[in-house]
């Protein structure tokens, strides 16, 4: 099947007097249409530039030096400021992880989401407020027709990512994003929109791109996983691969960090030391100072994405032979 | 059992909704009763010596609260805390002094709990010299040792916090809070604010801690993986109230309270193959200023009954040292 996205060497780098940040540094992605992807690494790793990037929403003084993003057989940096503006919110949304600042507090829920459909699907306001109301329904927010009146801080934090998700659907996008969309919120809450994303993505076919650093969220939503550590991607395969039958070091050290909850385990592993740098990263490959693998080759040269078996690619000089 | 260290009776803390003079004049003037929020509401619990007591809840469950009230941090409104045998809330601001360098809180955000302006040496001398520890060059070379036994080292002495990672600036709130060997320590929220692979350094340095200086640990968290590893016993609250305690493998083998079912079911697991039934509460925690009669979970809860909307249940023992406030349960 052809890719709904094809991300293609895409570099967001930052350039700031302190000297240039390389927060995604030439990474590959393809998304198929109904197909979910988890973008999974630590605070940092340039997830969300990944996704910002992909917008084409990248905040000064970042900027896209190099790659190409074709969505739906068009490559999206390529077009226009005003033609990728018709495509944001209505073929690609964005849910993001805060929907208290996300939403406008100075406007109602009923004008905010109204709004989406005046723009891109030239209703009237009327036939606007009803389409805006049927998808207040379809998310699960009850008695909708009086919550319209309603503004962002009258809402709990799990309603205001309810109403988030209904402005990102209701042009029936191709693809949703998803920037950590549950991590405000109490289990119990996350619990109901993980739900919600599910049924949607089942009813809908929306293809879908959950950046998290949680791999518990990916395991329950996600169909293929992409593991980024310091701008670089450093394993993409199945979910069911990743989770089960890790490569990577990175991969394998970050599921033995997390406290199980279904047994008692024993003495939990970590990574030594910390996060590297983003202005001095470490030579060869990028996790080298923290891996308990490390050998010559990882100091000197860096180890390039590569497939090692059916569609599971690692970028790690243990596999290289 | 072993001895009780901590013994909290009824404990409760009402923050006043209007503290403010016009609205305090206008609702006596209008005949209004002042309203509340009701963060602890009646909470009995004992915590041993030696034990790591994990207390877990959704945001908005008074744990936070809770945990200051135990060490008065803040002042409860009603209850008593009996530390060692001495009920603390009595004492004077003096008398308290004394008892304040047994205990000790490391809170959840290392870049707001440390002070920008001193060294990390500082901070933590400061700490000996108010407490009579200390002072001078055997204050200081108190202080390397200390920095060592967190897992930094002599170099960061003079250093301010902003140059150091989440991680390191946790191990220093840690090293501040052992510096004066206290005998109990409440842990609120103190990996939440960490990445994975950075946590667990620092669930193992509170462990290794622990044996070390045989300490004992109010240990909060909203994360039950976090809370199933370091914990004793466990506490599941929710409105101010403690709702199930147990021994945690009991909780998390055979939960017994509603609430605790569902809480647990609904962690994401990262393992595709360990299937669930997934309980999915209704709705959201309700507010803590009006709260619900009855039970406090009636309102989302999926056994409810005629009975659990005007009687509130008992927190009981079901089974020995399984305590459950919960109708199902007589």
């Amino acid at each position: 099947m052809v890719a709904l996205l094809d991300v293609k060497k895409l570099k967001t780098y930052f350039f700031l007097e302190r000297g240039v940040v390389k927060a995604v540094d030439g990474i590959d992605l393809k998304i198929k249409i109904g197909e979910s992807l988890g973008l999974v690494g630590e605070s940092g790793c340039g997830k969300s530039v990944t996704a910002l990037s992909i917008m084409r929403l990248v905040p000064y003084p970042g900027k896209i030096v190099e790659g190409s993003v074709i969505f739906d057989g068009v490559d999206l940096l390529k077009l226009k400021e005003e033609e990728i503006r018709k495509t944001r919110g209505k073929k690609i949304a964005m849910i993001f992880q805060d929907p208290t600042t996300a939403l406008n507090p100075t406007l109602t829920i009923g004008d905010q989401l109204a709004e989406v459909f005046q723009i891109h699907e030239n209703m009237s306001k009327s036939e606007a407020y009803k389409a805006a109301k049927e998808m207040l329904d379809l998310v699960g927010i009850p008695s909708s027709q009086e919550r319209l009146k309603d503004y962002p801080h009258q809402l709990s934090g799990g309603m205001k990512q309810r109403v988030m998700i209904a402005m990102a659907l209701a042009c029936k996008p191709k693809l949703l994003i998803a920037d950590e969309p549950t991590t405000n919120l109490d289990v119990t809450i996350q619990a109901q929109i993980l739900e919600l994303l599910k049924d949607l993505k089942s009813r809908f076919s929306t293809s879908i791109m959950l950046i998290t650093h949680h791999l518990g969220l990916v395991a329950e939503l996600c169909d293929t996983v992409a593991v980024m550590y310091a701008g670089k991607l450093v394993e993409y395969a199945n979910m069911r691969d990743v989770l089960k039958n890790p490569k990577h070091p990175y991969t394998k050290a970050l599921l033995e960090c997390i406290p199980d909850v279904t047994g008692r385990s024993k003495k939990l592993s970590f990574i030594k030391g910390s996060l590297p740098d983003p202005f001095n990263l470490p030579t060869g490959c990028r996790f080298h100072p923290r891996c308990t693998y490390a050998f010559e080759d990882c100091y000197n040269r860096e180890p390039e994405l590569r497939e090692v078996s059916l569609n599971h690619a690692v970028a790690c000089h243990l596999y290289e032979k | 059992m072993s001895d009780k260290l901590i013994e909290v009776i009824n404990l409760t803390k009402k923050f006043p909704l209007e503290s403010g003079i016009i609205s305090t004049i206008s609702n006596r003037l209008l005949g209004k009763k002042p309203r509340y929020i009701h963060a602890v509401n009646d909470v009995t619990l004992n915590i041993f010596k030696g034990e790591t007591l994990g207390l877990v809840g959704e945001s908005g469950s008074g744990k936070s609260t809770l945990g200051k009230c135990v060490i008065r941090l803040i002042d409860p409104t009603a209850g008593k805390i009996l530390f060692d045998g001495v009920d603390i809330t009595k004492l004077n601001h003096n008398e308290m002094r004394r008892y304040r360098r047994r205990m000790q809180i490391i809170f959840q955000d290392p870049y707001s709990s440390l002070n920008p302006r001193k060294t990390v040496g500082n901070i933590i001398k400061h700490m000996l010299e108010l407490h009579n520890i200390a002072f001078g060059e055997d204050a200081k070379r108190k202080v390397t040792e200390i920095l060592e036994l967190v897992g930094l080292s002599r170099e960061h002495y003079n250093r301010y916090p902003h140059q150091f990672s989440g991680g390191q600036r946790q191990r220093i709130a840690i090293a501040r809070a052992i510096a004066i060997q206290p005998e109990f320590i409440v842990a609120d929220e103190p990996v939440s604010a960490l990445d994975v692979s950075v946590q667990s350094q620092i669930l193992n340095l509170l462990i290794e801690l622990k044996k070390k200086f045989n300490l004992t640990y109010l240990f909060i968290s909203h994360d039950l993986g976090v809370i199933r590893y370091v914990s004793d016993r466990v506490a599941v609250m929710y409105l101010g109230k403690i709702l199930e305690l147990s021994s945690t493998e009991r909780l998390y083998s055979s939960p017994m309270h509603p609430y605790t079912q569902s809480l647990l079911s609904a962690v994401p697991i990262p393992d595709p193959d360990i299937s669930r039934n997934r309980i999915i509460l209704k709705g959201e925690i309700p507010s803590p200023i009006s709260l619900p009669s009855g039970c406090v979970f009636h309102t989302r809860c999926p056994h409810v009954f005629n009975e659990c909307k005007s009687i509130e249940p008992k927190f009981i023992e079901v089974k020995d040292g399984h305590y459950v406030a919960c109708h199902l349960y007589k």
